[in-house]
């Protein structure tokens, strides 16, 4: 189980001695279920970026505690091969000088363990993602944006991870490559039975793919809400974000 | 990727590479190649234009310029080699530290940089040769402390901006160790910026070396050293200017040969630049490989 208690961050903008506090996070608490999947909506700076850094170890929170299996995500070999991520911005997403082998077998050799010969994880794990063994020997920048997401969502879960953290993972990509992430995303939920944590603007989306969904403003959770009961939605940003759906 | 079979493919960056190799080993067995001895004055030979015996002919004190030219690369290029690779290494070393983890460490460093760096370079050198005494090794001592700050500051900023990237987000995310990252995902991206700023100083380097030779606080006076014998030819430059030509068109060969070599490297490294260029090769590699 992944738990979050009460957390808080503030960042310090401004040069020396004239420091503005600015709270992001005001004592957020939740937790995801193995295998659930967990949507986060919420308005642009209303801090889940924030949140998804402090939950993959990559900022240390002011206050509180994360905890996978009751260890705290802070040590690297809590989040080995058990955490991965996938994020908005392909283009930075993978290393510029590594093929798309290289990149998704390093996120193999996290496995604890390694069950059957590496090449055909590989090969097996591009078909699952929608590729072809043709891209093993291709650089980043010859891929499109959706490829290179695909590539990503591979390198996530070539670590066979319990959690997989969304933060947008489909906002920039086109709208027909939004779709087929998403079914992709929800298939593979299937096949290995991870628990996701999926940021995104669009209440369509996570309505799709989530179990429960947590609204999210200013720093605060304002409502967590089964998705089946979507339509009872009582907080005002989840209404509005409903009405505007349903208009679309 | 291999950086090797990527490089030997570029023309001028092999003839840099073979010329920079060439020059170091012939620097290093400088008493084998050179064909007399660079300090013996004969002032019946001076001035003399180019002989079999002699060249590049002869100086001012009828010294031969050729054996001059090779005994001058070990403080003009041997020595600005080991300065450099000193002071990229404190000055990488720091740099990736303050910009990889940040906060209190990166303050600390940087405001150590701050203060070497505010003050003149040529002044700080001069004040430590000044305590350290006048000679080769004080210079070198003082060439290290004044700009391993320099790279520090130019590495950091480099590292900086790459950490903030969201594959390095990933390899964080995922548990990979901190040596790791720097060694796979960092060095490399930042190898471009560390090769123009190297590239970049060794010319400098060259002519504050032989600067502090002509204030006769460096490489004493008999001693070949490129800078000091542009100097020495200086005073003739009306009469006979082709006494700057030997070591003017040294120093301006190997700075172009380091300065190619290092667009090379870049090129060779970055498949973002190697692939365009040679889209067609590629292409035919991958599909033998299926
Ligand atoms: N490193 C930082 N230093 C200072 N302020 C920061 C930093 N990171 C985020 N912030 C601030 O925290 C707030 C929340 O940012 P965050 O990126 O978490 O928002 P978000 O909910 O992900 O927004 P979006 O939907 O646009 O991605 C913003 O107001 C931002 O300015
Ligand atoms: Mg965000």
């Amino acid at each position: 189980m992944l738990q979050i208690e009460n957390i808080t961050k503030s960042y310090h903008n401004g040069i020396i001695g004239w420091k503005k506090k600015h709270q992001v996070l005001h004592g957020v608490s939740f937790a995801c279920e193995a295998g659930e999947s967990l949507g986060i909506i919420g308005e642009s700076g209303s801090g889940k970026s924030t949140l998804v850094r402090m939950i993959l170890g990559i900022e240390r929170p002011d206050q509180g505690q994360i905890f996978l299996h009751g260890k705290s995500v802070e040590y690297r070999s809590t989040r080995r091969g058990q955490i991965s991520a996938v994020f908005q911005d392909y283009t930075s997403s993978i290393n510029p000088f590594f093929t798309v082998e290289r990149a998704i077998m390093e996120s193999v050799h996290l496995r604890t363990n390694i069950d059957s010969n590496s090449i055909y994880v590989l090969d097996s794990l591009l078909e699952q993602v929608g590729l072809n063994a043709s891209f093993k020997k291709r650089y980043p920048h010859e891929l499109s944006g959706g490829e290179a997401q695909r590539v990503c969502i591979a390198r996530a879960i070539a670590c066979r991870p319990q959690y997989l953290i969304l933060d947008e993972a489909i906002s920039s990509l086109d709208v027909s490559i939004q779709v087929q992430v998403l079914q992709l995303l929800k298939e593979l939920k299937n096949i290995y039975n991870m628990g996701y944590v999926f940021i995104t603007h669009d209440i369509q989306a996570a309505a799709y793919i989530c179990d429960r969904i947590i609204i999210f403003r200013q720093g605060q959770i304002e409502e967590i809400i089964n998705t089946d009961q979507l339509s009872q939605v009582q907080s005002d940003y989840g209404r509005t974000l409903l009405a505007t759906s349903i208009v679309l | 990727m291999n950086i090797w079979s990527n490089l030997r493919h570029d023309r001028i960056g092999m003839l840099s590479l073979v010329t920079v190799i060439a020059v170091i080993v012939i620097g290093i067995c400088a008493p084998i190649i050179a064909p007399h001895d660079p300090l013996t004055v004969n002032m019946s030979l001076r001035y003399n234009g180019s002989t079999w015996s002699y060249w590049l002919g002869n100086d001012q004190l009828g010294r031969c310029i050729l054996s001059r030219l090779i005994y001058g690369i070990r403080p003009s290029i041997l020595l600005v080699l080991w300065i450099l690779l000193i002071s990229i290494g404190i000055g990488t070393a720091l740099g990736f530290i303050a910009g990889y983890f940040k906060s209190k460490v990166d303050a600390w460093i940087m405001r150590i940089c701050d203060i070497m760096l505010s003050f003149p370079g040529y002044v700080m050198t001069l004040a430590i040769v000044g305590i350290l005494g006048v000679g080769l090794e004080n210079i070198v001592i003082a060439f290290i402390l004044t700009k391993w700050a320099w790279f520090a500051r130019v590495i950091r900023t480099s590292v900086m901006q790459y950490t903030e990237l969201d594959y390095i987000r990933f390899a964080k995310a995922s548990g990979i160790s901190n040596w790791h990252i720097i060694r796979r995902h960092v060095v490399p991206v930042t190898f471009a910026d560390l090769t123009v700023i190297a590239s970049s100083s060794i010319g400098s380097m060259i002519l504050q070396i032989s600067g502090f030779s002509f204030l006769g606080l460096g490489i004493q006076a008999p001693h070949a050293e490129w800078g000091m014998m542009l100097n020495e030819a200086r005073e003739v430059m009306f009469t006979r200017p082709e006494m700057m030509l030997a070591p003017g068109i040294a120093i301006i060969i190997m700075v172009s040969a380091f300065n190619f070599l290092a667009d090379a490297l870049q090129v060779a490294l970055d498949p973002r630049l190697h692939q365009s260029a040679s889209t067609y090769t590629s292409s035919k590699k991958w599909q033998v490989r299926i």
